[in-house]
């Protein structure tokens, strides 16, 4: 592999990597501090406890989000020194903005809720909680402006002198339909994410509690249902909107992105009405797309593009025609496009990829979705579901939305390609703004260097999920700690009382010591 | 003051910045394994640091994104030439993270020690590799006129870069020792004083050096003045703890970095990357800014939002300005056990 190559693998691990923590941290964020205001408003102990326990797995993984975005930053300048040359003029300023805006807001003010327990008034502390949770969400509408900028550049005109992008209009940037469409779409899929873990883990403890003949009356009963319920409907509801701005996202997509939205159907010739690909065969992974068959539904295409149930799709073949016509056939033949300098451009993306990526960001999103109802069903009124199938199901499929955040990313960003920068169709051709990703790599690096860092990335990365799984699962296995006939823990090695383990301190002391 | 300039100074006050917070979490993690001879030693330490070192790195993060946003041609000739030293520095600051945020997910002492351990050595690396990354970027990079490096993997680490983490480590273990001083009691803090009270004129010796460099190749009677300011509170500082002073003495350390920052930054203006190769090769604030537009969109924003992230900082460290002791505190079972 050559050094552009190492490098899309590095950028495609870390941000994927990265992307598992950051919509637990804004979903499980936006439900603690939900928590945390009910314990305010109600003191009722589940409360407490709840924002306790949730409050913990929200720190573990939040910091594992916070380290691995560290390399985020750097990396646009490592690897991809071109690129960040190029949209210089948009891109590192809403980054700095993030840091400057959200970052600050996130890591302090999640700092002061850490430790602030009992230290500062009660409802100073509570907005120390929503001010980091709005830090989160702020930081997300930053990188997903970035982000929809390199999908659809509006804001700029070409600068003459140097061919790169000028910024004009700032608000443009950051109001681009396409940023306010994925920015929504993110979160509300962040919120499915903490729902499912909700759900999973609170019926698993459900299940184990009425096995074992527990009482359901006492306040870790009522931990556990609160958290399926709250869980469950947070899921659905969030569903629904993940359904309703996915529909939105794919309707400019199309407009914007018309080979993106074709290779995820795999439809080859243009169609009036286009039916939609319901699961495809044939030789997908050859990226010749007249030798993909698929079983369909009629109309659906066109619905979901341009929601009428007639008109055109362009298909893939002739698209790609069309973009060969205005971009050319062949990569220029100049040595910053590397290896691929007077190569022929393919600009239908990896079919099986987009195909394939769109699919299983469906149908986990749809498992999850089943699984809440599933959860919200056997829980109506007081009822305890001890179905093994049903419980375990729903804490494996806890899984389900990170795959389904995972492999819309992986859909969105791969089916860019060969772009980085993709050219916006509402500016006349010839004024466009658009960047390979061929030209984008850092020229002065070498292929040992990149390989270097790809493994070390890897190795740490994978290293870290271990002990991050192991500290969740350990974690969640004890449960919240009780004080009802548990055994007096021992003290800590610096004769602190040990926050984590159950004892026969009153809940105020338990919430206290849970700040480390 | 056109705008390239006043970004280019935002930039510095933000690595001077960072350099000045990070700097005590660098030098009190650092210090664990020398100043914490017991346990509990060890977590009054990370406890002093505990509710700081995550709103500190965003200073890296902001200054790192100000050179993106403000100057792409300085990001974009600096970060590959190091790109190995960057990605060492980078795994110093994940390791850092995680062990301050797990270290106490679990309650065994070979967890503990283990997650300890790695929190020194994460901030050890990290602050070395800042050091050797600002060493290099104004004493000299081997870069030809494009902004590609001239040689291996390793051409960008040479005497520059060593001195710059020599000094950057030598200001954060003083820094952090003082701080410590300041904010806690018991036997850390008089092992902590005694630890500034021994390294505190030589720690400075390799910074002055740095700024002195600078100062030599390129700068102002100003930037001269700065440097004299920087090393009379070296003067000043160790003074001041001889006679138990942490308060001034640590106002005093504070002043030898802003001195040295200043006079660095100072005398290096307008270049951001100097070439080894060929002075003429040097990247220039002109060279590597984006444009007037963006710079004045920046300019409102962090006109804004910087005195608010300011104040909330600072209030961060209002409410968390308590003497720490690692004894229990007697009839106080409601005080929040931070460690």
């Amino acid at each position: 592999m050559d050094v552009l190559d190492i490098a899309r693998w590095q950028f495609g691990i870390t941000t994927v990597y990265h992307f598992l923590m950051v919509p637990l941290t804004l979903g499980l964020g936006v439900l603690v501090a939900v928590m945390h205001t009910m314990w305010v408003r109600t003191d009722k102990p589940e409360w407490l406890r709840m924002t306790r326990f949730w409050g913990r797995i929200y720190l573990i993984n939040f910091v594992l989000g916070v380290a691995t975005g560290l390399v985020q930053e750097f990396q646009f300048g490592l690897a991809w020194s071109e690129y960040s040359r190029f949209v210089c003029d948009v891109f590192g300023s809403l980054l700095a903005l993030e840091a400057l805006l959200a970052f600050f807001l996130e890591s302090t003010f999640l700092g002061l809720w850490i430790f602030g327990w009992g230290r500062i008034p009660k409802k100073v502390h509570l907005a120390s909680l929503w001010a980091a949770v709005l830090g989160s969400v702020v930081s997300a509408y930053f990188i997903i402006a970035a982000n929809s900028w390199m999908q659809h550049p509006v804001g700029v005109v070409t600068d003459d002198a140097t061919g790169r992008p000028l910024q004009v209009d700032f608000l443009a940037v950051l109001t681009n339909n396409t940023a306010l469409a994925a920015f929504s779409h993110a979160i509300v899929a962040a919120l499915m994410v903490a729902g499912a873990l909700l759900v999973g883990i609170g019926l698993w403890h459900l299940r184990k509690r009425e096995l074992a003949g527990a009482a359901t009356t006492d306040v870790d009963h009522a931990v556990w249902r609160r958290s399926v319920r709250l869980g469950g409907v947070v899921s659905l509801a969030a569903f629904v909107l993940v359904a309703l701005t996915g529909d939105l996202q794919g309707k400019l997509m199309y407009e914007q992105q018309p080979l993106k939205m074709s290779s995820a159907e795999a439809l080859c010739e243009t169609e009036a009405p286009a039916p939609f690909s319901l699961f495809a065969f044939g030789k997908l992974g050859s990226n010749e797309c007249d030798d993909v068959h698929s079983w369909t539904i009629p109309y659906l295409l066109s619905y979901l593009a341009h929601g009428d149930f007639s008109t055109a799709v362009p298909g893939v073949d002739e698209l790609q025609q069309e973009y060969a016509a205005v971009y050319g056939a062949t990569y220029p033949d100049d040595p910053s496009f590397g290896d691929k300098a007077g190569e022929p451009i393919d600009y239908t993306p990896v079919l099986a990829v987009t195909y394939w990526g769109f699919r299983l960001m469906i149908g986990m999103g749809l498992t999850s979705a089943a699984v809440a109802a599933y959860a919200l069903w056997s829980t109506r009124t007081v009822r305890v579901p001890t179905s093994r199938v049903g419980v375990h199901g729903s804490l494996l499929a806890v899984a389900a939305p990170f795959v389904a955040n995972a492999a819309g990313w992986v859909f969105t960003e791969m089916g860019r390609q060969p772009f980085v920068v993709y050219p916006n169709p509402d500016v006349a051709v010839g004024e466009q703004v658009y960047f390979f990703t061929a030209q984008a790599v850092s020229p002065g690096i070498t292929a040992a260097e990149v390989w270097t860092s790809l493994i070390a990335l890897t190795a740490v990365y994978g290293a870290l999920a271990v002990v991050e799984l192991w500290l969740i699962v350990r974690f969640v296995r004890r449960g919240v700690p009780t004080r009802d006939g548990a055994p007096t823990p021992g003290p800590t090695p610096d004769g602190t009382p040990d926050a984590d383990l159950p004892g026969g301190r009153d809940a105020t002391d338990d919430v206290l010591s849970f700040a480390y | 003051m056109d705008l390239q300039t006043l970004w280019f100074a935002a930039v510095a006050v933000l690595w001077t910045g960072f350099l000045l917070l990070e700097g005590f979490d660098f030098g009190v993690a650092a210090l664990l394994p020398v100043l914490g001879r017991r346990t509990a030693d060890r977590h009054l330490m990370l406890r002093s640091i505990g509710p700081l070192w995550d709103g500190n790195e965003v200073w890296l993060i902001t200054a790192a994104g100000a050179v993106f946003a403000a100057f792409p041609g300085w990001y974009a000739t600096w970060l590959p030439v190091l790109y190995l030293p960057f990605v060492l520095v980078l795994f110093g600051l994940i390791i850092r993270a995680v062990a301050f945020e797990w270290r106490h997910s679990h309650h065994t002492e070979r967890w503990d020690s283990a997650w300890t351990q790695v929190i020194t050595t994460g901030s050890l690396i990290a602050a070395a590799g800042i050091g050797a990354a600002l060493g290099a970027t104004t004493l000299g990079l081997p870069i030809d006129a494009d902004g590609n490096r001239v040689g291996g993997p390793f051409a960008g680490l040479g005497w520059p870069a060593l001195l710059g983490a020599v000094a950057v480590l030598g200001f954060s273990l003083v820094h952090g020792a003082v701080f410590l001083a300041l904010k806690t009691d018991g036997p850390v803090r008089l092992a902590a004083r005694a630890f500034a009270r021994r390294w505190s004129p030589v720690a400075a010796l390799p910074l002055l050096g740095w700024a002195g460099l600078v100062q030599l190749r390129s700068g102002t009677l100003a930037t001269g003045v700065l440097w004299l300011v920087a090393a009379l509170a070296v003067v000043v500082a160790s003074a001041r703890i001889r006679v138990d002073r942490e308060g001034q003495a640590f106002t005093a350390w504070a002043v030898v970095l802003l001195g040295a920052a200043a006079t660095v930054f100072g005398a290096g203006y307008p270049v951001v990357v100097p070439s080894t190769i060929d002075p003429a090769f040097d990247v220039t604030i002109a060279d590597a800014s984006v444009s007037d537009y963006t710079l004045t969109v920046m300019t409102w924003a962090a006109g804004i939002g910087l005195p608010v992230v300011l104040g909330y900082q600072a209030w961060t460290y209002w409410v968390f300005r308590k003497r720490l002791s690692a004894e229990p505190e007697p009839h106080a079972p409601a005080e929040p056990v931070a460690s």
